[in-house]
């Protein structure tokens, strides 16, 4: 049933995603402790003491046991209280917004949910991609996200964590491929016609060399994204969009995306990227 | 069949206006949830001013200060007329519901003005999500008194057709109950809207 | 005129809608001129429409339900049929502008008008029965919340035939939903359906919490109830609680969409997030208001079909109370992934765990109910069976999606669809067939076919397993929900598995319809005469099947836990005395509840379709209906002594057959036995 090399979230390629899929497993086995001797006792008890099983005792009255009490609000209590203890760490340790710790220099992408593609921001570099997002391996990623005007969600799952994207605020999550790859990517909530298309690629390239040559093809792209009028060209809604670059774009792009709605949230200081 | 509880039947059955009473309540405490996820509403959205004005800007205590008396003491009057119906004084209970109902009509009255005038000045509803949420929950409360005025002015005529009978009674105590529930839910907003905006 | 409503808004070049309103059409006529040629319009509106009987209020929120069931399920048999032709690289039957109605109908069908009205249904016929009580606190308010919440359906039907419905999700998170992005009329009809039926179930919550605490039968203390009604008592306190939040926030919303407040846009100040929050915070405890009164259910059914005292009574009742508070203080759980911070996040996952806690402690009494019970297979206790197995499975998953690391790849994923399908059906639906099987014979006066019924449970379940087991392990393969087109052709095999389940859940919905239609043509041998057709232990049991209109002659005595059962075994209840009787006080039939419901209707239609004279026209008629019916002091009776004798005597009666028939019975066991001694 769980055929785990197809399995994106058995078998992740980044150790954001490993640590994920070792705290699925540890839960569910904590779990299991529980659930299998139910289940056992289901089918035991209910054979055992069928009525025509007449050789078994029938204590019609029998209602109440304090060993019994104890032992089934105990094991439970112990085992949640360990479960609570782990997921207290690793929603922590597991937090979107925290960065990876490394020795390497992040590379910082901005991300923007458009109808129904997204759109991929190198403050940096300078340049800009439709539904194709590339960076080194082992090279912690922070992006940083928003919505043009849905809410949304991004979500690559051999990666590990999603998170929303909405309007007029920034939300934070950084990941990391430890493998080279080309990932899916696509978005996780539902935001109207063109959302099971919304799919993109991230591709996990072997280094920064490999990367760099890739920015320097995108560089060579002869579509650019000018001003904002080219942007909202971009931005109207369009379904399957295929991928594209630009070798160029207006300075300050993402923070015009997210300022864009007078009198939303990310005036406050805190909420701008 | 079962055991003699005759006798309780009738006295269980026939204490149907405790029932309703009771119910009024229950309904009330749902009310009450209702105001309190409109205050948490405002109380997220109030700094959502960014485009027009804030409290400071638009709300003016004394005209409020007017208005709560005329609602506090609306409440007092009711508390009158509830004193004339426990003595059966059906005379003194028309009373004191025809000065309740002015005074409630004199606090619907201004505060439709203080609406209106905020919507004639650009503050309308529709400029901001403060303005929207203080539209809201204080209108919220005004449609409130606004029904409570309504079966006042029913329970009013109906002491003409039908007498101050048990029904009749437990039906103006829930009355009663509401109307002091619309007081206190007042007492809040002018606090937490009003004073707080302005400080 | 008519305000955006135009002939164009019927969507005449839908061959799949058409089809369906062809066959809707059909259907109803075909009813309506078989109701005419039996002349039972009178009957039917003297006895039931305007009857404040709780019995058959509940009746009809189950018939109605089932009904709904057909719809809800036919829009799921279309989800998977076309994501599994996507999977196979075909485009399908059903672009996203139609599958993105369907999933959103989906869910608001199944939760609001199936699986609530199945358990409003169930508490209204079976609470007052079981504390002894001969209606609920208020029975005119019970047919006003009934007919309400047949204006929802009425309102999300006619959305098939006019217009379109919401393509937002069941619960219609904005902006999506803003007035901007959904300008048509889908989202105005979600509006008004919930809105209208909201109101009528907070007016049930109001009712049975009054009901519960202040009906019981006088020697009956609340530690002596039976768990079906404390169950009741704890759903329905979150019903009080939790449907405010749900009327402000579709308010809200609706200000928004119609005047141009700014409560969720995007721009001036609106915060989408708050929608989320509120939503949810109706959300969560809405479904403890479902499977809550379902967890009574399987009490009862274990106790009784154990032949033995129900394990820990004390235990299970504070665990509900636990339950029940606990519910309010998750919330989040369903948002994990909006970005709340780890601090948030960790309080919210660890609230969650904890309400595992008192849930296993119910699944270890139902266990040790079972243990050295003598345990009889039928239909409800087998529904019981499953029950405690998948719901096992569906609460593990939900504990794991509780620790927000794991959530964060399994949110909104299949994974959660299959976790929240795995205890709603293996949960609540599973609970309801239980219930409905169990409390049919006291409802109709026979009991329903077992053949029938057990082969719809075997269909069931190994179909739920076949429709969700899969969804399990898509979800760890990444796939999200609430896909239409351009699947992944690895997502092929398991869809293919789970489409098959469906298939066979459909045969076993067939087999519970077969099930009913042979427990009619059978009735006359499978009459209850008893009234007590399995040996029940609670109070409904002790009266005839169907109940006299006013339940008991003599409210029973409840001073003990289980009173009904030890009664019987002592001959304290003895229904073949004649005892005497006294006057009856019961309230009249009322026609207000239908015309203030229809009025409703009017005032939610004109505003979806901004028939702004229209709206305000009806809503006035709201408020002079009422005013009208408080005029009305012509609202109760008395049932005469003689017509209690000659009821209570036709009950002696049936029980005199049914001991004819044992003695027969009994006669032919013996004349085997005499043939073997041989």
């Amino acid at each position: 049933m769980l055929s785990g090399c197809n399995s994106a979230l058995l078998d992740p390629k980044g150790s954001i995603g490993v640590q994920e899929k070792e705290l699925i497993i540890t839960a569910l086995l904590l779990m299991l402790i529980v659930v299998i001797p139910v289940i056992l006792m289901t089918i035991y008890f209910a054979y055992r003491y069928r009525e025509s099983n007449t050789g078994e005792e029938y204590a019609p009255e029998w209602a109440h046991s304090t060993k019994i009490e104890v032992v089934v609000w105990t094991i439970p209590i112990i085992i949640i209280a360990i479960l609570a203890t782990i997921t207290w760490r690793s929603t922590h340790e597991l937090e979107p917004s925290k960065p990876i710790a490394s020795d390497v220099k992040p590379i910082t992408i901005e991300v923007v949910s458009l109808d129904w593609k997204w759109l991929f921001i190198y403050p940096e570099e300078n340049i800009a991609t439709v539904n194709y997002v590339a960076f080194p391996k082992d090279v912690p990623v922070q992006f940083k996200l928003t919505s043009d005007n849905i809410m949304n969600a991004f979500f690559i799952p051999r990666l590990g964590t999603q998170i929303y994207a909405m309007p007029g605020m920034v939300t934070k999550l950084n990941l990391i491929a430890n493998h080279t790859g080309d990932y899916k990517g696509f978005a996780s909530n539902y935001s109207g016609k063109g959302f099971s298309q919304m799919k993109f690629t991230a591709a996990a390239m072997e280094d920064r060399t490999a990367f760099l040559n890739w920015v320097q093809q995108v560089k060579a792209s002869p579509d650019r994204i000018e001003d904002w009028e080219q942007f909202r060209a971009l931005a109207s809604p369009t379904v399957a969009e295929p991928v594209k670059m630009f070798s160029s774009i207006p300075p300050f792009l993402f923070t015009d995306v997210v300022t864009q709605h007078p009198g939303s949230m990310n005036c406050l200081p805190e909420n701008l990227g | 069949m079962q055991t003699n509880v005759a006798a309780h039947d009738h006295d269980h059955h026939h204490d149907s206006a405790g029932n309703k009473l009771f119910g009024f309540w229950v309904y009330l405490m749902s009310d009450c949830v209702l105001f309190a996820t409109l205050f948490a509403t405002y109380a997220v959205l109030e700094s959502g001013s960014i485009a027009g004005p804030t409290g400071k800007d638009i709300f003016e205590l004394p005209f409020v200060f007017v208005e709560t008396m005329l609602l506090l003491f609306s409440s007092i009057t009711f508390g009158f007329g509830m004193i004339a119906m426990k003595r059966k004084d059906v005379a003194g209970l028309k009373r004191w519901l025809k000065v309740t109902f002015l005074l409630g009509a004199g606090f619907i009255g201004m505060e439709v003005y203080e609406f209106h005038h905020l919507i004639v000045e650009g503050y309308g509803p529709q400029e901001s999500a403060f303005l929207s949420a203080f539209f809201t929950l204080v209108g919220t409360h005004g449609l409130h008194v606004t029904f409570g005025l309504i079966w006042l002015a029913v329970g009013y005529h109906q002491l003409s057709t039908k007498g101050l009978n048990d029904n009749m009674s437990m039906r103006f105590q829930c009355l009663s109950l509401f109307w002091h529930f619309l007081d206190i839910v007042w007492i809040c907003v002018f606090t937490i809207v009003y004073l707080l905006g302005v400080m | 005129m008519f305000g955006r409503l135009t002939l164009e808004s019927i969507p005449y070049h839908e061959p799949i809608i058409v089809v369906t309103l062809a066959v809707i059409a059909i259907v109803g006529l075909a009813v309506v001129a078989a109701i005419t040629k039996a002349g039972k319009w009178q009957y039917l509106w003297n006895e039931w429409f305007t009857s404040v009987d709780h019995k058959k209020l509940g009746f009809m929120y189950i018939a109605v339900a089932m009904v709904m069931l057909i719809r809800g399920f036919a829009d799921a048999v279309m989800m998977r049929s076309q994501q599994l032709l996507s999977a196979a690289g075909e485009s399908g039957y059903l672009p996203p502008h139609h599958y993105d109605q369907i999933f959103t109908a989906h869910g608001v069908i199944m939760i609001f008008f199936v699986a609530m009205p199945l358990v409003i249904g169930l508490m209204n016929i079976i609470v007052p029965l079981q504390i002894g009580a001969r209606d609920v606190a208020f029975p005119y308010l019970n047919n006003l919340s009934f007919w309400l919440f047949v204006v929802g359906v009425i309102l999300t039907n006619m959305s098939l035939g006019l217009g379109e419905f919401g393509r937002t999700g069941w619960l219609a998170y904005p902006p999506l939903s803003g007035i901007e992005a959904s300008p048509g009329v889908g989202v105005d009809y979600w509006i008004w359906a919930l809105q209208i039926s909201g109101v009528g179930t907070t007016l049930t919550g109001v009712n049975f919490f009054a009901t519960i605490l202040r009906m019981r039968t006088p020697s009956m203390p609340m530690m002596k109830m039976p768990v079906f009604t404390w169950a009741s008592l704890c759903a329905n306190i979150l019903i009080i609680i939790s449907f405010p939040i749900l009327t402000v926030t579709i308010a809200l919303l609706t200000l928004d969409r119609y005047i141009g407040t700014h409560f969720f846009t995007n721009d001036l100040g609106g915060n989408v997030m708050m929608y989320v929050n509120l939503i949810w915070a109706w959300g969560h405890p809405e479904v403890y208001i479902l499977i809550l009164p379902i967890f009574g259910v399987f009490s009862e059914v274990t106790a009784t079909f154990s032949r033995k005292k129900l394990f820990g009574y004390t235990s299970l009742v504070w665990a509900t109370i636990v339950i029940t508070i606990l519910a309010f203080v998750v919330w989040l759980h369903h948002f994990f992934t909006m970005g709340s911070g780890a601090n948030v996040n960790a309080f919210f996952g660890i609230a969650t765990m904890i309400i595992s806690i008192p849930t296993g402690v119910k699944i270890f009494n139902w266990l040790f109910t079972m243990y050295k019970g003598r345990i009889r297979f039928t239909t409800p206790m087998m529904w019981t069976v499953g029950f405690l197995i998948t719901f096992s499975v569906g609460g593990m998953t939900g504990v794991l999606m509780a620790v927000p690391g794991a959530d964060f790849v399994l949110h909104n994923s299949v994974f959660l669809i299959a976790h929240f399908h795995n205890v709603i059906i293996g949960g609540v639906v599973f609970g309801c067939f239980a219930a409905i099987t169990y409390w049919f014979p006291k409802a109709t006066g026979f009991t329903m076919n077992e053949t029938w019924g057990k082969r719809a449970f075997i269909c069931w379940i190994v179909g739920f397993l076949m429709a969700f087991l899969p969804l399990y392990a898509l979800g760890f393969m990444g796939m999200t929900r609430r896909l239409s087109q351009d699947l992944n052709p690895e997502y092929f095999p398991l869809l293919a598995v789970a489409a098959a389940g469906t298939a066979v859940i459909a045969l076993g919905v067939a087999c519970q319809f077969i099930q009913i239609y042979v427990s009619v043509r059978d009735r006359e041998q499978n009459r209850d005469l008893t009234g007590d057709p399995w040996g029940g232990r609670t109070f409904e049991w002790a009266t005839s099947s169907p109940p006299p209109f006013y339940n008991f002659a003599h409210l029973p005595k409840g001073d003990v836990l289980d009173g009904f059962w030890y009664q019987k075994q002592s001959g304290e209840f003895d229904p073949t005395k004649e005892v005497e009787y006294e006057r009856i006080h019961m309230p009249k039939n009322t026609p207000t509840g239908i015309y203030v419901s229809a009025w409703a209707l009017v005032f939610g239609f004109a505003m979806i379709w901004y028939i702004w004279w229209l709206a305000a026209a009806s809503f006035v008629g709201i408020i002079v209906t009422c005013i009208q019916h408080s005029y009305n002091d012509d609202v109760d009776y008395y049932v005469e002594v003689e017509e209690i004798k000659a009821i209570e005597a036709e009950r002696r009666a049936q029980l005199e057959e049914a001991k004819k028939n044992e003695v027969k019975d009994n006669e032919k066991k013996d004349d085997l036995e005499v043939t073997y001694a041989n």
